[in-house]
């Protein structure tokens, strides 16, 4: 019988979830790495016992971790004690540095700031090597490793990309969202706050920016607007890889052409500021928003938490509320915390600051919470498992 | 041999108790007994230092008989209690945060 593992990073360590294909019942493991920041957990679609763990401290730093056997173990790969016949491991799992010169990005002030690299925001395995792995990174940035996580690389043409224009959003300016092409595996997207939506089509080694038709609120750095927007998240359905959803700042956008144009989608959203979106996972068409009350509250409009979906992948959307607090709910859904599953009845999970994970086993039309006091969520990561 | 303590989320992620001890050849300085401990468990290299640059993370600090040795130049000799064994090297995660 099918089942679900869920991989949920929080403020204060990491928790895994599971339940059989009726996500009724859970079963809680955690916290592992108590006490750490876990931004984001992803298991290899390729390997799904193969699971990459981004481990952050204000205290000790960036730290990769990885389970082989589903979560039940973790490791630092090539950092443990074995010893080697040429002597200690030389591990670098944890070492993230910018190729070549560092280089430098447009700061607050409007001065020029080198680039410094502060935590992995997003891991994306690749669709077909368990031992490759592309991590999002803060100052924005792409790496890879392909020895399971034993080293990594930047993948430096993407910084080259104007990326003196970039300038970092109150969040930080993070590298947030990577999204691989089943169809073509030399094309990747990527997206940074705030800097916007970059394309490669041929794996990393040249980018351009995907932005145009994004709409311009003020004047950007960038003169041609191609870069500077921020672009919160966004998502494909592997079936139609060259449509793509986005949640901007301040509105939604769909691209049916790969991200060479965009048009806005927001509908009557009853506010098109948010930070997740993503699609089910048998109908290319229906997507997820969470709006939250812009722009400076973030918080769910009136305190009631609710999800909007449009069956017709943008401009009509209805409200998901069943199940869901419907007074006095305050919290904020972050970028990385909605994910999807692939049963047969699609379903829908997302986590709260403050500390809940929900899900919907019907497509979003109910909704239980799973957990109500974790620390903040960070990201919910879902693997559907035979 | 040279006792080091680490900070409570350096022990769990090295996988080991309060105290460590590694063994330095030559000068007993806060660099060379960090250098040795990140040898013998590399899941801690950029832990305490910055990977490129070697500069102490700024919210760890290093003691030793009570004596701060955290903005001393890295090759300031350790004190003699320290070499001996007698007393540690603590590296203390500070006090902050959430």
């Amino acid at each position: 019988m099918s089942s679900v593992r869920v991989l949920v990073g929080t403020k204060k360590g990491a928790f895994i979830l599971t339940a059989d294909g009726k996500r009724d019942k859970w079963d809680v493991s955690g916290p592992h790495f108590a006490g750490w920041e876990m931004y984001h957990l992803k298991g290899s679609p390729a390997d799904p016992n193969r699971i990459y763990a981004s481990q952050t401290s204000g205290w000790f730093g960036q730290v990769i971790q990885r389970s082989d056997d589903g979560g039940k173990t973790w490791n630092t790969p090539g950092g443990g004690p074995t010893a080697t016949p040429e002597g200690m491991p030389q591990g670098e799992s944890n070492k993230f540095v910018y190729e070549g010169e560092v280089g430098k990005h447009l700061w607050y002030d409007g001065t020029q700031h080198p680039w410094e690299f502060k935590r992995v925001w997003h891991l994306e395995p690749s669709l077909t090597d368990p031992d490759a792995v592309y991590a999002g990174v803060e100052d924005a940035a792409l790496f890879k490793t392909t020895d399971g996580g034993h080293t990594w690389k930047e993948l430096p043409a993407l910084r080259h990309t104007k990326g003196h224009l970039w300038q970092p959003g109150a969040g930080g300016m993070g590298l947030h969202t990577i999204l691989l092409d089943r169809s073509n595996p030399k094309r990747i997207f990527v997206a940074i706050s705030a800097a916007g939506v970059f394309r490669s089509d041929d794996g990393g080694e040249t980018w351009k920016p995907a932005t145009r038709g994004l709409n311009i609120t003020y004047e950007l750095p960038d003169k041609t607007n191609e870069v500077g927007h921020c672009v919160h998240r966004i998502a494909m359905h592997p079936s139609r890889p060259n449509v793509l959803f986005m949640q901007k700042h301040w509105d939604v956008n769909r691209s049916d052409d790969a991200g060479e144009s965009w048009h806005e989608v927001s509908g009557n959203l009853p506010t098109d500021f948010g930070f997740p979106i993503d699609v089910h996972a048998h109908e290319p068409n229906t997507i997820y928003v969470v709006p939250i009350k812009s722009d400076s509250e973030h918080y769910p409009p009136d305190g009631k938490l609710r999800v909007y979906r449009s069956r017709t992948g943008g401009d009509e959307w209805e409200p998901l509320a069943k199940g869901l607090p419907q007074s006095n709910c305050y919290v904020n859904v972050l970028r990385d915390a909605m994910a999807v599953d692939s049963l047969d009845a699609c379903g829908v999970y997302f986590g709260t600051t403050g500390g809940q994970v929900y899900v919907s086993a019907d497509s979003g039309d109910n909704w239980k919470p799973i957990l109500r006091d974790l620390p903040a969520v960070l990201s919910v990561e879902v693997q559907t498992l035979a | 041999m040279i006792r080091v303590e680490l900070p409570f989320h350096l022990r769990t992620l090295a996988r080991v108790d309060r105290e460590v001890t590694v063994e330095v050849e030559g000068p007993v300085t806060v660099r060379a007994v960090l250098d040795a401990v990140e040898e013998r468990y590399p899941m801690l290299r950029g832990t305490i230092r910055d990977h490129v640059t070697q500069k102490r993370r700024p919210f760890l600090r290093f003691y030793a008989c009570e004596e701060d040795f955290s903005n001393q130049p890295p090759d300031t000799l350790l004190p003699e209690t320290v070499v001996s064994g007698e007393e540690p090297l603590s590296i203390i995660g500070a006090i902050a945060g959430g």
